[in-house]
Formats: structure tokens, sequence, C-alpha cells
């Protein structure tokens, strides 16, 4: 699995959203019957913006504004993202078991206040805590997660640090 | 500075003194929940921990609930995953006849307890915090590590007080009170945050009322929502809890990141308007708002005391032509003592629909999806875009009283209208 912190500068179009956007936009309820983050992918904002799915391109960023990701526990929701290639999610804050599911299958995350409109271009630097908007030009600063969850993460991820626990016992 | 009942569970939990909002801790946790939803993904990563992994069986607790009874192939299927792992490694399980919606049977069957630290792959895994525990709603991948190990890591959460003084009005129940904080704050206004509630208002409160609060910490993005445990928990644990268990009070010293003071009586019958749960009006301004669909069940109302309110109302009275009311109670317990309250025949004779327990249509699954331009009034928790079916229908979350007044007259009612 691919882990966030490895990356250090990922480059992506962006894919504009507002405040608030639940796990029942991200994915539909009626379709957690599969873990299986393609499947899921095919219905990521099926009933807000159903032209996401026909024209998201692998490498797509989000960025959105306050409580990304709020409502439901389903990791379906992150999967669903992944699915669809998109590459890391920036917003001003996201919900909480969304956040820990993105870090634990590594999905990267980025809390940021962000200035960007659909189509933009813009380039995150994880080793820097910076994003650019290559199509304006404007600059921003993050800050990055903890340190403890910097190495749960550098070190693999949730499933890999379970492994090495389980091995430890 | 002292503690928060959040901060002494889980510092107690992780074998530290004291701990501080902010610090990251590996801590043991009581209890695993899974439900079937998020059972499937859970299952594909404890099978990458390899052959030789063991779940800890006496904290692993599976509970199909949100799309059983199957409600179509992949539903089935998915339901047949969790009942084989269950059976593999001899975890707690309990199947459909025998269960019921996950947070309710977590209670009534004695898994939760003041103290208790209790992770649940469900977002209203928070409801045990009416009964004093610090439980909170995790993913599936953390789910399976946890029931491979035992313990999980945990950010401290920084803790905020809310106090709700004085009398409520007759019509007004636990969920207004949560419906009224949530639209004060916001869907994000408690994020990262532990709540906890105190307060007369609060303390008067049946143990039901408290869960419906508990409940719905998440829908302000709470991490937690604890109220601090007394003799009407104690009582109702009594005989049923497993095991024993120490309940947890904040030192009168504890640092609250805020604190927020309420007057019960200054919150109505409230009602969230779609497309979110801040979205709060109080019931009777709404009252030119006809409605398709009522909907009283889940993890949030479908205990007996709501039933029961709505039998109150529906006795002698009839559902609106135009109105599908649908009831679901949470388990097959709360089934059972409808029954014999005879409740059902009530419900029957007035119009309504009741079935045995499941999620189904609270998160637009099966057993009552809206179809374009319907409207709901409901007694569950959400009330995103699409919740319970078209994108295009809407609903609106109550407490059951407003919902079976709704139901009667065909139009969002405030209960004071009927008397």
């Amino acid at each position: 699995m691919v882990i966030a912190l490895k990356l250090h500068v990922i480059k992506g179009r962006v894919w504009k959203f507002g405040k608030n956007v639940d796990t029942d936009q991200i994915i539909p309820a009626e379709y957690l019957v599969t873990g299986d983050p393609e499947e899921l992918g095919k219905h990521s904002f099926e009933r807000v913006r159903p032209e996401f799915v026909r024209q998201v391109r692998k490498g797509d960023i989000i960025v959105a504004d306050e409580n990304f990701g709020c409502g439901s526990s389903r990791e379906h929701a992150p999967r669903a993202l992944m699915g669809n290639g998109i590459s890391a999610v920036i917003a001003r804050s996201f919900a909480r078991i969304f956040f820990r599911n993105s870090i634990n299958i590594g999905l990267p995350l980025v809390e940021a206040d962000v200035e960007a409109e659909d189509g933009d271009e813009v380039e995150i630097n994880f080793k820097e805590g910076k994003i650019r908007n290559l199509t304006t030009g404007k600059e921003f600063t993050f800050k990055p997660l903890p340190e403890s969850l910097l190495k749960l993460l550098e070190s693999g991820g949730l499933v890999e640090y379970t492994k090495r626990e389980l091995a430890r016992l | 500075m002292g503690a928060t009942i959040a901060e002494k569970i889980l510092a107690h939990k992780s074998g530290k003194i004291r701990v501080e909002p902010g610090e990251i801790i590996d801590a043991e946790v009581d209890y695993i929940m899974i439900n079937d939803v998020t059972g499937l993904p859970a299952f594909d990563v404890f099978r990458e921990f390899g052959e030789k992994t063991q779940p800890i069986r006496e904290k692993s607790v599976l509970i199909p609930d949100h799309y059983v009874p199957n409600k179509d192939i992949p539903s089935a299927e998915q339901a047949k995953a969790m009942r084989e792992f269950a059976w593999k490694y001899k975890t707690h399980y309990f199947e459909v006849g025998r269960s019921g919606v996950c947070h309710q049977l977590m209670i009534e069957k004695g898994f939760v307890a003041p103290g208790r630290l209790i992770i649940g792959a469900d977002s209203h895994t928070c409801s045990y915090g009416a009964l004093g525990a610090f439980s909170t709603g995790v993913g599936s991948t953390e789910a399976a590590s946890a029931m491979a190990l035992g313990r999980l890591w945990f950010r401290i959460p920084e803790t905020q007080k809310f106090v709700v003084e004085g009398k409520a009005g007759k019509n007004v129940m636990g969920k207004d009170i949560i419906l009224h904080i949530i639209g004060d704050i916001g869907v994000d206004g408690a994020l990262y945050k532990a709540m906890e509630f105190y307060g007369s208002a609060i303390e008067a409160l049946p143990l039901a009322d408290r869960i419906t609060i508990s409940n719905m910490a998440i829908e302000a993005g709470g991490k937690a929502g604890i109220i601090p445990p007394d003799d009407t928990v104690f009582r109702y644990l009594d005989g049923r809890v497993k095991g024993s268990y120490k309940p947890v009070y904040a030192d009168r010293d504890a640092g609250y990141s805020e604190v927020f003071e309420y007057d019960a009586e200054d919150i109505p019958p409230t009602v969230a308007k779609p497309f979110l749960p801040s979205n709060t009006s109080p019931a009777s301004e709404l009252g030119n708002i006809t409605i398709e669909q009522a909907y009283l069940g889940s993890c949030t109302n479908g205990r007996i005391e709501d039933l029961r309110v709505a039998a109150d109302i529906l006795k002698n009275r009839k559902v609106h032509p135009n109105v599908r009311m649908i009831i679901v109670p949470a388990t097959q317990d709360v089934y059972e003592k409808a029954l014999n309250e005879k409740l059902i025949e009530i419900f029957i004779k007035a119009g309504a629909f009741f079935s045995g327990p499941t999620c189904g249509a609270c998160l637009g699954g099966y057993m009552g999806v809206l179809a374009k331009g319907e409207r709901a009034i409901s007694s569950t928790n959400r009330n995103f875009i699409g919740r319970m079916g078209h994108k295009d229908s809407e609903v609106y979350l109550a407490n059951p009283k407003v919902v079976t007044a709704s139901a009667v007259t065909g139009r969002i009612t405030d209960p004071d209208e009927l008397d």
C-alpha cells in the first residue's frame, strides 16, 4: 500500500468541494456491500456530482472546506476515493474517523486552507509542508502530522504496524 | 488541574497517571464491535495478519444489523462472511432473531459499563457514553488491528462541557436537547473533541434519552459523548452487566476547552431540516411542511421508551391517509416488550407498518427507501443529501413524539398541537 509520507511531492488537478462533505455523498450506503476500492469508486459523489466519476483522472486532488468526510465510520469512503485514483485530499479540517481511516489505509490528507478552483493544478510538498497552486501561483503552508503518527505511517501504516507487533508477542 | 472523564478513562487504559490533550497513546480496549457493513473490509485486513493470528475472542463482538435480514445477494454474502468469521474464531456474535441494532444490543447485553473503553466500526459507537464509558467509532482496518492486539492508538481529545439546567417541557426529549446543541455549535462544533453532559435536565432524563444524546455526539463531530453515570445507570446494569466496573467522574477542577450552558425551558420540540443535523428549527414553525413517510426506529430512537410515547399518541388515532408510518424496534428485546405491552396492536390498528429490528431505512438501504421528491420525518440521526433514498428526497430529524404526531396530521407537527 502507498503510504502518504513517503511521497515527497505530488501534483494533481483539483476537484473543488465545499463544507461538510459527508460520507453518504462520497459513497452512498446502498453500495456498501463490497470493500473493493474500484467497485466502490464507481459510485463516488454519484448523487451530488455525477460528472465526477466520468471525468476524474488518476492523480487528481480534492480540495475542500471544513469537516470533510463527516458522518459514518465507513472506511469505504477513503477506499472509494483511492479507487478513483485520487492522490490526496486537502481540506480546512477533516471529520475524525475519516481522518483516521485515510491515514490507516494510506490516502494522503493535508489539513490546510487553500485557495483553488476546479481544474487548477496544485503541488503538495509533504517534506516542506507547502502547497503551491500552479495555476494561480499562490502558496500555502501546512503543519505536518504529529511525530508518532508519522512514525506509524513511515513504518508502513497500521497493517504493517500490527504485523510487527504480532511478531513481537 | 484535574482531569475530565475522557482523560481519566484514556489514562487508565494506557497505564498512565494522567494524559494531556493532544498526546497520542496506545490504550487497551475492553471491546471491539463490528457490524455487517464494516465487517467485510475488516476481515480482509485481518487475513493479512497471517493464518496464525487469532482475534481476541472475548473482546470481539460481531453484530449484523445494517442489511440483515439480507436485502440482496451481495448483502447476503456480506452477512455470511461475518457469520463464518465469528464461528471460525468463536467471537461474540448475534444472529438475526436474537439480535438488533448494534448499539442498543451492546448496551442490552451488558458489554457497556462505566469506565470502559469501547471502540466500534460504526460512527454511532459514541452512544455508550450515556453509561459513562468512553466509546468511539473507528474504521475497519483499525478494528481488525484491535481485534488482533487488543489495543489501539488514540489522540487524547480536548473535552467540552455542556450543562443543561432546568425542567424540560413535556414533549421535549433527549433528542431535542442534542439537536438544540448541534444547532448551536454546528456539525463540526465538537470536532476531534469529547463532549461531557451535565446539569439537572440531563440527570432527570431516563437512560433511553441519555443514549439518544450520546448517540448524536458524532453529528457535532464529537469523538465521545459522555454523561456521568448515576443510579439510573447502576440500576439498569444490575444483573445485566458482564464483569465488574468502576464509575469514573471528572475532577472538580478538570480542564475543559469550552463550557456551554443551556436552559431546558428554552428548548422546544426541535426538528433538523435537510441537509444537516445542525439545520434546526422549532417543530411548531414547520407546520406547513407535508410528509409522505414517518420513520420511528434506529440506534437513536428505537427503544421501548420511544415506542411507548408513539403508542400513547396513536391510541385511538390513525396514521394520515397520505403517510406511511414505519416503526422498527431497535432489538428483539424491544420487539418483545412492545408485544407484551400490546403496543404493536395499537400501531397496527392505527395503520402503521411494524417490523423486526434492522438499520435498513435509516441509511437508505432498504425497508423504507424514499423516492424522488419524497419527504420523511424520522427519529434517526442523519439527514444528509440522499441519506434515506433519492438525492431529491428530504429527511427531517425529530423526536419520536414529533414523528408520530406528524404521521397523524400528515405534516410536521409539534405534539402540543394534538393535546
